[in-house]
């Protein structure tokens, strides 16, 4: 009795089988082998860090720039230049180094530096916090610590930690996919080199306002006082100061450290502690590097 | 009464009226005033003072800059102190004119005598350039430049103005009362904007529970020809100027157009005020009346204030801030501005000032959305709120585009009626800015 | 100042909360369940209490430690789904069949989809179409209501001996080719509207009474919990369908007020098919979501295998819910130019 139902199904399962090997055949599309060979080496998380949509886009993009002869302006962040160099060698091209980046965070409003003021009762993203006012710190380019970054990252490398209310980014798991610029609305993350020896200085400030204004809502403001930019070495010159804010460009910036000492607030920081300078009165190397332990 | 309305969508909040009956009083003036340059919609004007300059009450002190702009007078006799940087009600700075206050001495041209005037002197043009020197913006709370409204394109057939007294926002009294203490004034300047625009027809619109301001302004209407009173039903938003046209005149206008493309021209019932004032006592607008309303407020007051002057002055003027007070209004409970502090000052387009104790001003914690569609039946404009909020979250903006995000006005009866407790106006909000946005960058190309 | 809370407007906040509506149509739910209190005595009460339990505790225990999510059981939508489950139910179900049906209309008709708001499906409805299929005989067996003139006797139901229901009866009377009139003077009491309204007949425990259901509905209607279409649709298109029938066979079909009181439409048309988050967004798109389902109701009466159609019609239309939502959008204001 049971024979029946099973031939039946048995059947009909390869009257399918048979049906969708034929369509798969029929309806095939003919796609370049080294499409799938690039695929293969990127890294397949579709962070869209390209500016492609996912890596199948990239790969298409990176045969066809190929087959003109220069894939120099193709690169994908999080496979940096291995993944490059080794897609370079599947298509017998060659490919230009590229420095690696990490996105860096530029506020230190933390709770103790810039104590909230105001509370915040709407839909807990940044986008909307950034258009009903200066945030709950009152620095107008202050970080709103909503998160909007963290929930954007695709790797899993930021988290919001609650001590000090910002975002914090872990260099190892950054690929620099960029998404986390796009998505503050304030612009405070920003994408710099990694730097040597993954040595690095920036301004930890992006507030215009000027010095005694700032101040008033955020110890750790940017004054716009110059002391970094006179300090900085006279062949390096790598500080400009413009709107009241300072700026290390990061192409020119040697990361001796000089400037961390000098800053009234300590609003340089670095990745490294910088070496205090020679004379008896030691300074505290309070250039706390942003790497979470 | 005959009961007008507009069909689609609307809620009732508790009206709250609390200020109704404080009569009108002048505010006492400021030691420093903060008379911001951008009290209007459109370029913020150019200041054409500086630090050092004597003032006086209706000098010219900020011109207006590009075809939508306003100028702005000093409230105040004075020295300027500086051209600073002041917080406004948008919770950022913005650039203001601060005045240190000396006296009362008021430019010889403004005409002090409490007569009222009658007679209409000027003709069309004369009106509408005359609003244009005394920046005057319309009072109603979205500070529109007056002028430019009564500018008619070439082609546009206009048949009515209608005046918008309807008040619908809870608490807000401002206009209530205006109606009340300064009805001819209202008639004579309703009469201005008719000349100015060119009709024979002019409406006021007035919600029904403001029984004693229909009364009074029908009564008196009698004597001006082509002005009549509607009563409208009390449903908000009645004021909300696409549905105050469809309820008087039975117009829709279009998604993206004005009022002019369905033949009318909307104002609100203080710039009326105003407008007499301007163009009968050549007086420039300063002041304007501020509604002073909370429900644990010692003392309600509808004040006449000068502009610049710091908010904080008028709730000391009320008994202080009672303990417990969480949130400052700026305008009304569904549409305005929660203040960072009350160091604000007043400006061209506040209406009222609304003190929030904590238990009211803390949201309820949202919840899922049960799909209950109360929002869409509220939504004025005929939208699917809970939509468009959804669209925001994943970010599905040419989505959010289609189903006309861009039109919402942000009236707030989506939220308001929401069981869930959902931040939907916030997000729609933020769709609508990206789609506008997008919109903008996609004609540029 | 440092208490100063700031958001986007509005600042007001309305009359209502998930809790109210929810409880609300709770409440509107008591007359049905001090009716059936009456008809069927404490047996109903238990099915209606362990049911009800079953489901708030499923979802507290999913939502607590499966989900691991903030804990909404007791916001009253599960116990809505305890309620109408056991409404769907004879009171002479076995209680391990109770909990089982309401663990899986939580659990698979509601959580599984991410909890509330969620779901494609009535979750009462989806527990209801598992029990009949697991459970076919129990969930076809209705005991007799007895008359008692004791109120502390009352809605006792004699064991051992099943109640045959009007709808059941008729359509089995039916195929067996006797005709209505016959049928009708065989048991008069299965055909007077009086008793059919009042829910003096056999059934499952929350449908047999119209006018409690009526009562609850005009609750619900006065609290603006719910719109006056879905129900009036629905009831319409029932109505329409058998209407047209009875009309042209009067011998083979029962007439159209008989349907309306009979079985479950009632039930249905008020509380399963107005379910908020199962039916359509737009005013339009509840109109056709109910008037196809009273029609499908009608249909699967008339011609389908089950006597009573009212459950799987609510289904099937819950399945086209956002096809329709899609497709049918509110009046925009504005879309056409009108110079009054």
């Amino acid at each position: 009795m049971i024979l029946y139902p099973v031939i039946m199904l048995g059947a009909v399962a390869g009257i399918a089988a048979i049906l969708l090997f034929l369509t798969a055949k029929k309806f095939h599309v003919e796609e370049d082998p080294r499409i799938d060979k690039v695929a293969e080496l990127l890294p397949g998380a579709n962070c869209g860090g390209c500016g492609y949509p996912g890596c199948r886009g990239l790969a298409e993009a990176i045969v066809k720039a190929a087959d003109k002869g220069d894939i120099g302006g193709l690169s994908c962040p999080p496979g940096g230049s291995t993944a490059m160099k080794a897609i370079g060698e599947v298509l017998g091209m060659a490919v230009a180094e590229s420095e690696p980046m990490v996105a860096v965070l530029r506020c230190g409003g933390t709770h103790e530096k810039a104590p909230r003021t105001l509370k915040y009762d709407g839909a807990p993203k940044c986008v909307i916090a950034h258009t009903v006012f200066a945030g709950e710190k009152g620095c107008p380019n202050g970080c709103l610590g909503l998160g909007d970054c963290v929930t954007v990252c695709a790797f899993g490398a930021m988290y919001m930690d609650e001590k000090t209310g910002l975002p914090v980014i872990d260099p190892a798991k950054c690929v620099a996919c960029g998404a986390c610029v796009k998505a503050c609305p304030r612009k405070i993350i920003e994408m710099r080199p990694k730097g040597r020896k993954e040595r690095r200085v920036w301004v930890n400030c992006v507030n215009t306002e000027k010095g005694a204004a700032a101040m008033k809502y955020c110890k750790a403001a940017c004054i716009g006082c110059g002391k970094c930019v006179k300090e900085c070495p006279e062949k390096v010159q790598a500080i400009t100061l413009q709107n009241n804010l300072a700026y290390i460009d990061p192409k020119k910036c040697i990361a001796c450290g000089k400037c961390v000492l000098v800053c009234p607030t300590k609003a340089i920081l670095a990745t490294f502690e910088p070496p205090k300078p020679k004379p008896v009165e030691a300074k505290p190397a309070e250039a706390a590097p942003a790497t979470p332990a | 009464m005959d009961l007008k309305t507009f069909k689609i969508g609307g809620v009732h909040p508790p009206e709250n009226k609390l200020s109704a009956g404080a009569p009108i009083e002048a505010a006492a003036l400021p030691k420093r005033a903060f008379i911001h340059l951008g009290q209007h919609l459109g370029a913020p004007a150019k200041p054409i003072v500086q630090k050092g300059d004597k003032v006086r009450v209706g000098t010219l002190i900020g011109a207006g800059e590009g075809f939508i702009s306003a100028a702005v007078h000093s409230s105040v006799s004075g020295t300027v102190f500086a051209i600073d940087a002041v917080v406004d009600a948008s919770g950022y700075k913005r650039p203001a004119v601060i005045i240190d206050v000396e006296g009362d001495e008021w430019e010889p041209t403004i005409d002090r005598s409490p007569e009222l005037k009658k007679d209409i002197s000027l003709d069309k043009k004369a009106i509408v350039d005359r609003l244009k020197e005394a920046g005057i913006v319309g009072l109603g709370g979205a500070t529109f430049p007056a002028h430019v409204k009564y500018m008619v394109p070439e082609g546009k057939k206009v048949d009515t103005l209608i005046i918008n007294a309807v008040e619908c926002e809870p608490y807000l009294t401002s206009d209530h009362r205006v109606m009340l203490e300064r009805a001819d004034e209202v008639l004579v300047g309703t009469r201005i904007l008719m000349t100015a625009l060119g009709v024979e027809r002019a409406v006021i619109g007035i919600e029904a529970n403001k029984p004693d301001a229909i009364e009074i302004l029908s009564r008196k209407a009698k004597d001006h020809p082509g002005i009549t009173v509607q009563a409208l039903k009390v449903q908000y938003p009645q004021g909300a100027e696409k549905q105050l046209i469809k309820a008087i005149l039975n117009r829709e206008v279009p998604s993206g157009k004005l009022p002019l493309d369905v033949g009318c021209v909307v104002n609100n019932v203080g710039t009326t005020v105003a407008v007499y004032e301007a163009v009968q006592k050549n007086k420039p607008l300063f002041e304007r009346i501020v509604t002073l309303t909370g429900k644990k407020l010692p003392r309600k007051a509808n004040f006449l204030v000068r502009v610049g002057t710091p908010i904080t002055q008028l709730i000391d003027a009320c008994g202080g801030a009672p303990e417990g007070t969480a949130k400052f209004i700026n305008g009304g409970p569904m549409m305005g501005k929660a203040m960072v502090n009350t160091d604000i000052p007043v400006t061209k387009g506040t209406s009222g000032v609304i003190l929030v104790d904590e238990a009211d001003a803390r949201r309820n914690a949202p919840g899922a959305c049960i799909r209950c569609a109360k929002c869409v039946a509220a939504c004025p404009m005929g939208l699917e709120p809970y939509l468009i909020e959804k669209q925001a979250e994943y970010a599905l903006w040419e989505d959010a585009e289609k189903e006309d995000a861009a039109d919402c006005m942000e009236c707030g009866c989506c939220q308001f009626t929401c069981p869930a407790a959902r931040p939907l106006l916030d997000n729609i909000r933020l769709a609508k800015t990206t789609v506008m946005r997008i919109r903008r960058e996609r004609s540029k190309k | 100042m440092s208490n100063t809370i700031v958001s986007l407007s509005p600042h007001a906040k309305g009359p209502l909360s998930t809790e109210k509506v929810m409880w609300g149509v709770v409440i509107a739910l008591m007359p049905s369940f001090a009716f059936s209190a009456y008809f069927f005595g404490i047996r109903a009460i238990v099915v209606t209490l362990v049911a009800t339990i079953a489901c708030i505790l499923t979802e507290f225990l999913i939502q607590k430690y499966l989900m691991k999510t903030t804990v909404t059981a007791f916001d009253g939508s599960a116990a809505i789904t305890g309620i109408l489950l056991a409404f769907n139910v004879p009171s002479s179900i076995p209680i391990w069949q109770m909990v089982l049906g309401s663990v899986f209309a939580i659990a698979i008709g509601k959580m599984v989809f991410g909890g509330l708001g969620r779901n494609p499906f009535n979750p009462a409805l989806l527990g209801r179409a598992f029990m009949l299929a697991s459970f076919p005989v129990d969930m076809t067996t209705w005991p007799i209501p007895v008359k008692t003139q004791w109120l502390w006797e009352m809605g006792k139901t004699v064991d051992g001996t099943t109640a045959a229901t009007p709808l059941g009866f008729f359509k089995e009377g039916v195929k067996m080719n006797a005709s209505m009139g016959d049928l009708v003077a065989q048991r008069p009491e299965l055909y007077d509207y009086f008793n059919l309204f009042i829910g003096n007949v056999g059934g499952c425990i929350g449908e047999v009474s119209a006018f409690a259901i009526l009562l609850g509905g005009i609750y619900l209607l006065y609290k603006k919990i719910i719109t006056w279409h879905i129900p009036v649709f629905y009831l319409g298109g029932l109505a329409l369908i058998t209407g047209i029938f009875w009309w042209m066979e009067p011998a083979k079909y029962a007439d159209p007020l008989f349907h309306l009181f009979a079985g479950g439409a009632m039930l249905g048309a008020w509380f399963m098919a107005t379910d908020m988050v199962t039916s359509p967004m737009t005013v339009k798109g509840q109109i056709l979501f109910a008037v196809c389902g009273g029609l499908l109701c009608g249909l699967i009466r008339l011609f389908g295998a089950f006597p009573e159609g009212c459950s799987y019609s609510i289904l099937i239309m819950n399945a086209f819910v956002p096809l329709i939502d899609k497709y049918i959008k509110p009046t925009r204001f504005g879309k056409e130019v009108n110079y009054g």
